[in-house]
């Protein structure tokens, strides 16, 4: 059993403590395992020689003649994924240009006191964020059919920057909640206008959450599949969409090289996102 | 009434900041672009979806006339000649107006099998004049001489309709209109509902088991420590789905790692490989690992404002760690529990891509069938209507999170 001494902080320090301690590390350590370990076991794959999924004898020995770019030379040159890495920035970056804005707007009257029926509001707004992806993506094909917005970019547009306003809304509030509402007095009292000492006083100061909300609803865009197998044409298929395809149908090792350039694109976000958070926390002190 | 609204009106007053009303509109002149913007991308859509789920005009439309002479026949024999005249007229409308098909496939849902009555008629009464339609319908397709045929079409004439949630609850109306439940080997949506219902559960309940010890661990870390290891929970979070789940199949399928370290150190024979995957276990074991981060952050961060005095306290008034955890600890942390509990329930509920592709045939969701039913089946009624239900669920579900832990409390990273 594990025992805490009396005045030593608990669990800071493995020196009193029992064996109940050490079964905790290690039931930690197993579970981080079980979280890092499945992402890593793709990258060393996708260097494999042979269209295998798993390791040959050769990786085993590190015999440099089992490992090759061929997966990634082959991914770099097919028509088919170029297309879609450019889908999907065109479709994320425009949804995400639009969700940003408006979830910024939006962000910054919910943290009006004066703002009305404000619950009401903040529940539909992070409605698209709890809805299950399938129901959004029937009602999104059925409505947005009778525009004729289906199998066209715009209509994927406008439907990941709807499932991505959710994620600048949180964040841009969560940074507005410290931010000192003086400051804007101060600036007004010096003769600058609404838009003025938006401009210049308080967006400089909420840009990392702003930021950290754009980079959530980019990924959450890069990611999506639901709505581009229910809306999108051949035309509009997304990097997720070719990977979907790929998984389904005769799996090739390229996968896994593009699973590999999509886990260091994710690493690049998250690591820039904590930046942002990081920095933001540090300037509220 | 009066009295007392005049009593309380100047206490209102003197709560409201300088310029209230400028003040709110200017709030909520923020605020409307999103809420146009959500309401018109995302609440539209899902409105739509309801509707669909019990509009069904495509018979109603087609064969209006037809529609509403049965709604006048006694339902116990044939109907009159003028009915069948109407009906001949209004098949042959509907298939110059290339609508024949939705109207067969419509009326077939209502009685398997009258598909091939609404074409084959509709094609081949073209050009006739004969003397009795009646006679000339039931040469061209015998299922026109039969009472329930014409009950069919009366019951897909109906414009609104409680079919598509009848048939997801695994309920159908018989002949004499009353609600009995399927014939057996055709219930499958309640039960799928069930283990949707289950699994989801299964997958809350795993990740709390392996999430609550991991929260606890890294709350309590030295600050530095706590950093990293957050962000080892972080990494997945981030990852794409879809590699995570290619992740899980490389290792678990039969030809996969897993399977190959087993056989490697002996424990399983090359041709006894195990099943990993492709099953309700594959769609287990992935779901708990894309889940499990929503389940640590919010226990993470409800755990790192108790004080470790709490525990010392405890410990010093005699309480062992059981019992010192127990009493002092766990309740502090249960607006965590709740909060990552139901958040993982919300989401695993409505699941899609896993189970789609790591599930195989035990590990399918009520979502899958949205899906199928969406883009194979396209019965898109039915699809809305199991969606409708699904909604519901998520939505009660929704409201409870609100109610206990507060939408706007929800964060992110």
């Amino acid at each position: 059993m594990l025992t805490a001494s009396a005045g030593a902080p608990v669990m800071t320090s493995a020196r009193h403590l029992g064996p109940g301690h050490y079964a905790h590390v290690v039931f930690c350590v197993l579970v981080f395992v079980f979280l890092i370990a499945p992402i890593l076991v793709v990258v060393p794959l996708s260097f494999n020689a042979q269209p295998y999924f798993t390791f040959t004898e050769g990786m085993l020995r590190l015999d440099p003649d089992a490992y090759s770019l061929r997966w990634y030379t082959m991914v770099a040159t097919s028509d088919a994924w170029l297309r879609a890495l450019a889908n999907s920035f065109l479709i994320g970056g425009s949804a995400t240009a639009l969700a940003t804005a408006l979830g910024t707007l939006a962000a910054l009257g919910l943290s009006n006191p004066a703002m009305p029926a404000r619950p009401l509001v903040m529940g539909l707004l992070i409605s698209p964020m709890v809805t299950p992806v399938v129901i959004s993506a029937a009602g999104m094909f059925f409505f947005y059919s009778t525009l004729g917005l289906t199998q066209t970019y715009l209509g994927l547009i406008l439907a990941h920057a709807a499932l991505g306003t959710p994620f600048v809304v949180i964040t841009v509030t969560a940074t507005l909640t410290g931010f000192d509402n003086n400051l804007l007095r101060a600036a007004a009292s010096l003769g600058a206008g609404p838009w003025r000492s938006f401009r210049r006083v308080q967006l400089p100061i909420i840009a990392p959450g702003v930021a950290s909300g754009a980079l959530f609803a980019f990924a959450t865009s890069f990611d999506e599949v639901v709505t581009v197998l229910f809306m999108g044409g051949l035309e509009q298929r997304t990097i997720p969409r070719e990977m979907w395809a790929g998984i389904r149908e005769q799996i090739s090792p390229a996968i896994l090289a593009v699973a590999t350039l999509l886990i260091i694109f994710a690493v690049a976000l998250m690591v820039t996102v904590e930046w942002l958070r990081r920095r933001s926390q540090r300037e509220r002190g | 009434m009066n009295a007392a609204a005049s009593v309380s009106a100047p206490a209102a007053v003197a709560k409201r900041p300088k310029r209230p009303r400028g003040s709110r509109l200017r709030a909520a002149a923020l605020a409307l672009p999103l809420v146009a913007f959500i309401v018109v991308t995302f609440i539209a859509p899902l409105g739509t979806m309801l509707v669909r789920s019990v509009h069904a005009p495509v018979v109603a439309d087609a064969m209006s006339e037809t529609v509403a002479l049965l709604g006048d026949w006694d339902g116990g024999s044939l109907p009159a000649e003028a009915v069948f005249a109407t009906a001949a007229r209004e098949l042959l409308k509907a298939r110059e107006d290339r609508v024949i098909g939705q109207v067969a496939t419509r009326v077939n849902r209502v009685q398997a099998g009258l598909r091939s009555a609404v074409t084959r008629t509709a094609r081949r009464l073209r050009g006739l004049q004969p003397e009795s339609w009646r006679a000339a319908m039931i040469e061209t397709h015998a299922a026109w001489g039969e009472v329930d045929t014409w009950r069919a079409l009366l019951l897909a004439g109906e414009r609104y309709t409680g079919r598509n949630y009848l048939h997801a609850l695994d309920l159908k109306r018989d002949a004499a209109g009353d609600i009995v439940a399927q014939p057996s080997e055709q219930r499958i949506y309640m039960a799928l509902l069930a283990r949707t219902l289950a699994v989801s559960l299964a997958i809350t309940l795993l990740c709390l088991l392996l999430g609550y010890p991991v929260a606890y661990f890294i709350a309590h870390a030295p600050p530095g420590r706590a950093n990293w290891l957050l962000l080892l929970v972080l990494v997945p979070f981030w990852t794409s789905l879809l590699v995570r789940t290619t992740s899980w199949i490389v290792l678990l399928q039969s030809q996969g790692v897993v399977n190959d370290l087993l056989v490697l150190i002996g424990l399983v024979n090359d041709d006894e490989r195990l099943a990993l995957i492709y099953n309700l276990n594959g769609t287990l074991v992935a779901m708990t690992h894309v889940l499990l981060p929503f389940m640590v952050l919010p226990l993470y961060s409800v755990m790192r404002t108790i004080p470790a005095t709490h525990m010392s306290a405890a410990a010093s008034l005699g309480a062992g760690f059981g019992k010192a955890f127990w009493r002092v600890y766990w309740p502090q942390t249960l607006p965590g529990v709740g909060a990552g509990s139901l958040l993982v329930f919300i989401l695993s509920i409505g699941y899609y891509i896993t189970p789609a592709l790591v599930g195989g045939r035990t590990g399918q969701l009520i979502s899958n069938m949205i899906a199928f039913h969406m883009q194979q089946s396209l019965n898109w009624g039915l699809a809305a209507a199991l969606g409708g239900i699904l909604l519901a669920c998520v939505v009660a579900l929704y409201l409870v999170y609100d109610r206990l832990v507060g939408v706007e409390r929800m964060k992110l990273g």
